[in-house]
């Protein structure tokens, strides 16, 4: 197994305020814009994004989390079932512009299949995404992000390790792991 | 693991611990799910499920069918009282008609005990048994120590009496098997008459006396007279039953400690207990209504998952 590092936790932190700098720029003071973490790793950078735009914008912002286990398409396909988690999505999402925040963006099914999960919830607006790594050329469907940390080059056969201190870990670190 | 052991629910003998934990732990996300404005979730929309009821439910029959149409299932129904089992079809003749039509779960009831066991012998879909004849009735028992466990915590070291008509009851069965998977301590409490002879063998207590038993629980678990299994007479009344054993508001008030009350319905008011104690605040008789269709779907969603032969 091979392992290297894309993201420090110092190149990390600059992204998420790099990132949170964007999101003024399109919603400025957020007041239609809520923001939806996906379970179970994106609601770790939700939190990150969330706490960096309060602090900025100095108002409080509406998050939630959401589990899209029960609205995937490869349900029944998987070799390993997945456990479904929490939904914690505190209010409407009606008319209001949501960003959905997930950690890596790879096939896209679940990007799909969270907004299938996120009309039980309402009409929005507007629905951006937000991904933290890109990796390129591997979707299976027509979907993209409107806001990315970093795009990587990588093969299907490898993985991308998403590290928090939050959940644990030593350092925020990202790594891209190539198994034998 | 998010995979059950088994692949039919038959009952909860079959189950281990760590089932009856991801069973509530899917359970839990299903009832934030059916307490949404829209309340359904496309899971199973590529499955057909039969419900066949050989003997009559209201309840159970009508939470399973909102559990599958929550899931977005196919649903067809069956009730043995206008079909061909009348003109002398066996079960399993009945049941492979059905499958023919490629039903992919079959949720069953049936008057004798060990019914859907045999099913499993002999057909490929997942079976779930919905109660058969006084044997088991595993969805029952996960609802009810699911809704335990939802008022007073994890099980393990809770006290639990089950009071009432044990002999005829399926669900007292599979509510010792599920409370003692999850560490909890059992007291079964009814008129000898009414208590199997060698209940005691599965390690529970055995009471004869209804305030030894409501001082000695946490939660109380009250069941139904059933007459309609009763071919003798087991007490000379029912006005003598419910004087001796039925559980009213002042007997609950008088204990030095505020247990929770259930009853797996349906209700005979007035007899295994009256109106004022079934409606008390102690008492989560709806809420283990509600979360049937929760507990329901997620054996449903997690038995659709073991599915070997839809694997692409």
């Amino acid at each position: 197994m091979d392992k290297r590092l894309i993201l420090d936790s110092e190149l990390l932190r600059i992204t998420i305020f790099r990132l949170v700098e964007e999101l003024i720029e399109n919603h400025g003071d957020f007041t239609d814009t809520v923001l939806i973490g996906m379970q179970p790793r994106g609601i770790y950078l939700a939190d990150r994004l969330h706490k960096r735009l309060e602090e900025r914008l100095e108002s409080s912002i509406p998050l939630g989390y959401l589990d899209v286990t029960f609205y995937r398409d490869d349900f029944r396909r998987r070799d390993s079932p997945i456990e479904a988690n929490a939904t914690d999505i505190p209010f409407l999402i009606e008319d209001k512009k949501v960003i959905l925040i997930d950690d890596v963006l790879f096939t896209g099914r679940t990007t799909r299949a969270a907004l299938d999960a996120m009309i039980a919830f309402g009409r929005p607006r507007l629905v951006e995404l937000l991904t933290f790594i890109d990796r390129k050329y591997t979707r299976d469907l027509p979907i993209q992000p409107d806001y990315v940390g970093k795009r990587v080059n990588t093969l299907k056969t490898q993985r991308v390790l998403v590290e928090w201190t939050d959940q644990g870990a030593e350092n925020d670190q990202i790594w891209l792991v190539t198994n034998d | 693991m998010a995979k059950l052991s088994v692949k039919h629910l038959l009952g909860i003998k079959e189950l281990t611990p760590e089932d009856i934990q991801l069973i509530f732990k899917t359970a839990e996300q299903f009832k934030e799910v059916i307490n949404r404005p829209i309340k359904k979730v496309p899971s199973l929309r590529d499955i057909t499920i039969a419900n066949i009821f050989f003997e009559n439910s209201t309840r159970t029959r009508l939470s399973f069918e909102l559990a599958e149409k929550r899931l977005s299932a196919d649903v067809v129904n069956f009730s043995s009282s206008n079909s061909s089992v009348k003109k002398g079809e066996t079960l399993l003749d009945t049941v492979n008609n059905i499958l023919s039509m490629k039903v992919d779960m079959v949720v069953m009831r049936h008057s004798s005990p060990g019914a859907p066991h045999f099913l499993s012998r002999h057909i490929d879909a997942n079976i779930v048994n919905a109660g058969d004849g006084t044997h088991e009735h595993p969805t029952q028992a996960l609802l009810d120590t699911f809704s335990m466990r939802e008022k007073v915590g994890e099980l393990k070291g809770k006290k639990i009496a089950i009071i009432g008509d044990i002999l005829h009851s399926r669900v007292a069965l599979s509510n010792i098997y599920a409370l003692q998977k999850l560490g909890a301590e059992v007291m079964v409490c009814g008129p000898k008459t009414l208590l199997p002879k060698h209940i005691h063998e599965l390690g529970v207590h055995v009471s004869l006396d209804v305030k030894e038993a409501l001082a000695w629980c946490d939660v109380a678990n009250i069941l139904r007279i059933q007459l309609e299994r009763q071919q003798l007479k087991y007490f000379p009344s029912l006005r003598e039953y419910s004087l001796y054993y039925g559980i009213d508001k002042k007997m609950l008030d008088s204990l030095n400690k505020e247990i929770v009350v259930m009853h797996p319905g349906p209700i005979n008011r007035g007899v295994e207990i009256s109106s004022d104690a079934a409606d008390s605040k102690q008492s989560i008789i709806l809420n283990q209504v509600e979360n049937g269709v929760a507990v329901r779907m997620a054996v449903l969603y997690l038995l659709a998952q073991s599915k070997p032969s839809q694997k692409a």
